[in-house]
């Protein structure tokens, strides 16, 4: 095997501690959104047809009592067809951070590997995490830089959370096309169910609610937002899949096991509460 | 006019050799050692803020003894290297030899053709993920050269002094408490010395944690593993 050299910088090229910037100088070819092809993606020019790269959908986020919920529907369409029944789109950035990506998942997914990257490689560089408003504005950089391909039909809207340890409380950031961040006190939705999810959380939101609360009222907004918007996937009760939740706290984050989300959510649909 | 006077190339390389091996022989010692659960490195070092051991990737370590501002460059190439690696291929593909092999060229490269030498000796450690997979543990020195050392190592100017104190005592399979009791004590042994948890820097790699193996050991935590001898 070849090795490659080891990257070194004279002073006044050094990417400093930012992983962004490191492959900005040494691969530009692996950033997302480079070498997009001048062609409208979304509204067909290749070849002549039409092509529809997957798209997430409902996401959801929650502050409560002591952290921040965070949880997902699971469908991925490509137009009327159902690209992804088992999609993740939850993620865990670092030991108090999460994210959830809705619109186009490719790139999306790729924004959340390096946002992952990006947020270990700064601890390691410096010995130190990033202040959680460090990380949330670091997230904005790269939705801005994704830009160009949200021209072209790959717009990618995610919610970040975390927990603040300098504030003692969980925080959450809803962000736009151009990667406009707009800090949220109590709860947050995107995707193109997240207006029938926003609706259901703000009729049952108070605030300094308990964790379990706050998870089943997440679990019923995906409900509701899954019976009204054809993009968002509902519980499916034959295959066993449930939407994705997971909690930052103090303690750091922490993914729901699926067996608990499952059987909250067949709770949830028997005890009525559901209005379904 | 003057003509340079002429050098042999060996004596060229002599010098520089010696040159780094001074510089290096200033500071403080470091151990390696492996243990029950992974690889345990120990440093003598006062400072709490300037590191001399860090991690570089899941699974992988560094140490450096020498001057300080060259051993933490080569530490952020080291992480530069590997995330750029990690990010274009996989997690999996970032390993301790790859990224043993870029310092080795990097430091001949330098001992060759610069006007100095880097005064530094590296230690690039990897924690075999299961059992069956064993640790590695390559020592570079300032020339470049590698070596790929098994069951315990020494960085630094009184290396040989504190081998021969590890040999007498060390045998595979130690548990955490012991490994770093035994690192510290031959670290002490040159000048029969007693350091103190304050003036130590302790760091594992330990398999059993999840995904990111590297694990500094604070300080009240390593007074509570050598009073427990």
């Amino acid at each position: 095997m070849i090795e490659q050299p080891l990257p070194l910088f004279a002073p006044g090229t050094d990417p400093g501690p930012s992983f962004f910037e490191l492959l900005r100088r040494t691969s530009p070819a692996a950033l997302p959104g480079a070498h997009l092809p001048a062609v409208n993606l979304s509204a067909g020019g290749v070849g002549g047809g039409v092509v529809d790269a997957p798209h997430g959908t409902t996401i959801v986020c929650i502050k409560y009592a002591d952290g921040v919920v965070m949880a997902g529907d699971r469908r991925a369409t490509e137009g009327y067809t159902i690209a992804s029944r088992r999609m993740d789109k939850v993620s865990q950035c670092d030991h108090w951070s999460a994210m959830a990506i809705s619109g186009a998942a490719g790139p999306g997914m790729e924004i959340v590997r390096l946002l992952q990257t990006e947020l270990e490689h700064y601890e390691k560089v410096e010995g130190e995490p990033l202040s959680l408003e460090g990380k949330a504005n670091k997230l904005s950089q790269m939705i801005r830089a994704n830009l160009p391909a949200a021209m072209q039909g790959m717009v990618v809207v995610p919610l970040f959370c975390g927990y603040d340890l300098r504030k003692g409380e969980g925080r959450l950031y809803k962000y736009d096309v151009t990667g406009g961040k707009y800090e949220e006190a109590d709860y947050a939705t995107t995707g193109s169910g997240g207006v029938h999810a926003r609706n259901w959380i703000k009729a049952g939101y108070r605030p300094g609610m308990p964790r379990e609360e706050a998870v089943d009222l997440g679990l019923l907004a995906l409900f509701q937002a899954a019976d009204e918007d054809s993009a968002t996937g509902g519980p499916d009760l034959v295959r066993h899949i449930f939407p994705t939740v997971a909690v930052v706290d103090r303690d750091g984050y922490v993914k729901m096991g699926e067996d608990d989300v499952e059987r909250r959510s067949i709770e949830l649909l028997q005890s009525g509460r559901s209005a379904l | 006019m003057s003509m340079p006077f002429y050098v042999s190339p060996e004596q060229v390389m002599k010098d520089r050799a010696d040159y780094a091996r001074k510089g290096i022989a200033r500071g403080r010692s470091l151990v390696a050692l492996e243990f029950a659960d992974g690889i345990a490195l120990v440093a003598e070092n006062p400072s709490g803020t300037l590191h001399k051991i860090s991690e570089i990737y899941d699974r992988i370590g560094f140490a450096g003894v020498g001057k300080y501002n060259e051993f933490e460059m080569l530490k952020i190439a080291g992480i530069r290297h590997a995330d750029v690696r990690g990010y274009s291929y996989s997690r999996e593909d970032v390993t301790a030899r790859a990224l043993a092999n870029g310092y080795a060229q990097t430091l001949g490269q330098v001992f060759t053709h610069e006007m100095k030498p880097y005064e530094v000796e590296i230690l690039v450690a990897q924690v075999g993920e299961q059992d069956s997979e064993p640790n590695e543990m390559f020592h570079i020195l300032y020339d470049g050269t590698v070596m790929d050392e098994h069951g315990f190592t020494v960085l630094g100017g009184q290396a040989e002094a504190i081998t021969d104190a590890l040999k007498a005592d060390y045998v595979a399979g130690l548990d955490l408490g012991a490994a770093v009791r035994l690192g510290v004590k031959a670290l002490g042994s040159p000048d029969s010395r007693e350091i103190s948890a304050d003036q130590l820097e302790v760091a594992v790699l330990d398999r059993n944690r999840p995904r990111r193996k590297f694990r500094r050991i604070e300080d009240d935590e390593v007074a509570g593993l050598l009073s427990a001898g």
